[in-house]
């Protein structure tokens, strides 16, 4: 236990350990946390979501220094941040930039842990505590999306709360509930700043840590999708784990670079990034008289989005559809009772899982393509059929992952 | 694993073709925010035929003085037509309420104008207004139906006459002085520019509207070029980075096999 190694040791780290478990922690979470030696290229977006969590943090701190949640003087605001305050437009770059990143690390380490089983027992609770931090990530976005006050952002938002209006019979009640006000107004702006930057954060960091606390507990899962804690030496540690730090701290800070020079690449030379990270209608401060002609959230929702639209109305109610935007994202929750495969990575799966995997990947970007653009009647066929393949992905998967044949798992970790 | 990824790759690649949607035609101007002479020729026109109606509310006089590598105090001579000082916001006197009833629709600030439309849009559309005795200010434009603007510019540009409907105009592009460089005739049969109605040959008069969008681009996001030679110092830096960090990585991981 934590509490009673390296007590009496001389020396200031002897008198704090004597007082606190620093030395301890630092031997459980990093120098004598054994993760699999066999990492590859998909362990990268962990480390990457947490260096992209300080990034929004800090800048959201200075961006609140300057930043005016009124409706009459946000939109003013965000113009002073990028020409009066010192590097104003490096910080809300970095951090408008820097929500998209979010979602692309998370993405990505989210198919790492679909490719390789990584929600099986025994860490189901890491992927729950995963799972609510996704969630808590699109309410922060959600939120912090209103407070530019652009045009896209008052739309969007209108749309979004909407959707609760859907909700039979205390819907109306409880969209108004959510606003404040009949419709999005400077009393919704300054609720969605107090939840952004107060709020939500503390729920973010509370849920990353005990996402990496139940890491720690069970250990990380490996492309191969064993147990390395099977085969141990002598000293209990095992044969192919290797110390987090230092052999996953330099590796990750190659990572680090890589993926800063990408991100470095758009924060200053294309923020907008064409119009998918900052919309174009946002450099017009909202009117809640004029609707654009066409309103698109942001890329990281679009392929809920297209669900939504996908769903015919059923008596005149658009409830249907909001269920099974909902539903899409529940059901990732319960993914570790839906596999019932006797291997949990990708490698050793039959022909079916794989198959199933990539249909799963790619209804789950043609929705996002198909919820960027305007609706059309075939859009709206492609965007029902893709949503039909990404809920078979689930409902089929307790009975394609016991059947299918699957091959020999290894003893030890492969390359 | 390969086989996933360009499964992925041809998943996501309808996205790049479906990013290029198709707004009418609109002519290309390429942007030159290092070309200090037309930012400031640009900034001259803005702040004569643009600032009486249309505020820049969010743009110091000051800040593109020094951006557009002019002394500030000449620009307070020469560029400020009331009482304000350089160092202040490019504000009008006209007032949102009084405009709204002159003109339909309060004219929008200018200063983000190219951020929200894009720069070949506003080249476009300041060259695209002609004659049109139904509207109230006796000009309609090809890009921007039934636009509450007058033609300010027009008495450089001079008379623009339409022989086609605005619909036609608005899907070919109407380009009101393009001139075949070889035969020296007029390209388009949509639109004509009147010989000598106007301050400037056609010509000229693009190049007027070139200086000013081009200014309009810089005011949108004045940390432009800041931003360009901080990133490719920050872009270097990462790139070598890369290196060292790698080989830091090779020398621990040595042992492990």
């Amino acid at each position: 236990m934590a509490g009673s190694r390296n007590k009496g040791n001389p020396g200031i780290m002897g008198w704090i350990d004597d007082r606190f478990p620093a030395t301890a922690m630092w031997e459980d979470h990093l120098s004598k946390y054994y993760a699999p030696k066999n990492f590859n290229f998909w362990y990268f977006f962990g480390s990457l979501a947490l260096l992209v969590l300080v990034n929004q943090l800090l800048t959201g701190i200075w961006l609140t220094m300057s930043y005016n949640p009124s409706a009459e003087g946000a939109f003013a605001s965000i113009e002073y941040i990028m020409r009066d305050v010192e590097y104003g437009w490096l910080l809300r770059y970095m951090h408008s930039t820097g929500a998209s990143a979010f979602f692309v690390v998370v993405y990505l380490h989210m198919l790492r842990g679909m490719m390789y089983g990584s929600y099986r027992k025994p860490r189901e609770l890491v992927w729950l505590f995963g799972m609510t931090i996704y969630l808590a990530l699109m309410a922060e976005a959600f939120m912090g999306y209103l407070l530019p006050w652009g045009q896209m952002s008052y739309w969007g938002a209108q749309v979004i709360v909407s959707l609760f209006q859907a909700v039979p019979f205390v819907g109306p009640d409880l969209a108004e509930w959510i606003r404040g006000d009949y419709l999005i107004s400077g009393i919704t702006l300054n609720r969605f700043f107090s939840l952004h930057v107060v709020a939500l954060p503390i729920v973010l960091l509370a849920l990353v840590v005990l996402h990496i606390i139940a890491l720690h507990e069970v250990g990380s899962n490996n492309p191969d999708g064993i147990e390395i804690k099977e085969n141990k030496d002598e000293n209990g540690v095992p044969l192919d784990g290797i110390p987090f730090h230092p052999y996953y701290s330099v590796k990750d800070i190659v990572g680090v670079v890589v993926f800063l020079f990408v991100f470095c690449a758009v924060v200053f030379f294309v923020p907008e990034g064409g119009g998918y990270l900052i919309e174009a209608p946002n450099f017009e401060p909202a009117n809640p008289l004029k609707t654009p002609d066409h309103i698109a959230p942001v890329w990281y929702f679009t392929p809920f989005y297209a669900m939504l639209r996908a769903i015919p109305p059923l008596f005149g109610s658009q409830f249907p559809g909001v269920v099974v935007m909902g539903g899409a994202i529940a059901i990732l929750f319960v993914l570790p009772w839906l596999d019932r495969s006797p291997v949990k990575s990708i490698r050793y799966k039959g022909m079916i899982s794989k198959v199933m995997l990539v249909i799963f990947c790619i209804s789950f970007v043609i929705l996002g393509y198909l919820g960027v653009v305007a609706s059309s009647p075939e859009r709206t066929i492609m965007a029902q059929i893709c949503t039909a393949l990404y809920f078979l992905y689930f409902f089929a998967m307790p009975f394609y992952t016991k059947m299918e044949s699957t091959k020999p798992v290894p003893e030890r970790v492969t390359g | 694993m390969k086989k996933f990824l360009i499964a992925l790759v041809v998943a996501v690649l309808p996205l790049a073709a479906g990013a290029a949607g198709s707004k009418g035609h609109l002519d290309d101007m390429d942007v030159d925010l290092k070309n200090q002479p037309s930012l400031q020729r640009g900034m001259q026109t803005f702040v004569n035929y643009c600032l009486g109606c249309h505020s820049a509310e969010y743009q110091r006089y000051e800040r593109a003085a020094i951006d557009l590598g002019m002394n500030p105090e000449i620009v307070a001579e020469n560029m400020i037509f009331n009482d304000q000082k350089v160092g202040e916001q490019m504000t009008i006197a006209m007032t949102k309420a009084d405009a709204g009833k002159w003109f339909g629709n309060p004219p929008p600030d200018l200063t983000l104008e190219a951020r929200l439309r894009g720069g070949d849009w506003l080249y476009t559309y300041l060259r695209s207004f002609y004659a049109d005795d139904s509207r109230p200010w006796g000009v309609n434009n090809a890009v921007f139906k039934d636009v509450g603007m007058p033609n300010v510019l027009g008495p450089l540009q001079g008379v623009v006459t339409a022989s086609c409907s605005w619909d036609d105009m608005h899907a070919n592009g109407m380009r009101g002085g393009d001139i075949d460089p070889l035969t020296n005739t007029p390209l388009n049969n949509c639109s004509n520019v009147v010989k000598g109605s106007g301050e400037l040959s056609p010509e000229e008069f693009d190049k007027v509207v070139y200086d000013l969008v081009n200014f309009m681009v810089y005011m949108g996001e004045p940390s432009k070029l800041d931003s360009q030679r901080i990133g490719t110092y920050v872009l270097i830096f990462l790139f070598l980075f890369f290196f060292l960090a790698y080989a830091l990585k090779k020398e621990f991981w040595r042992d492990i096999h």
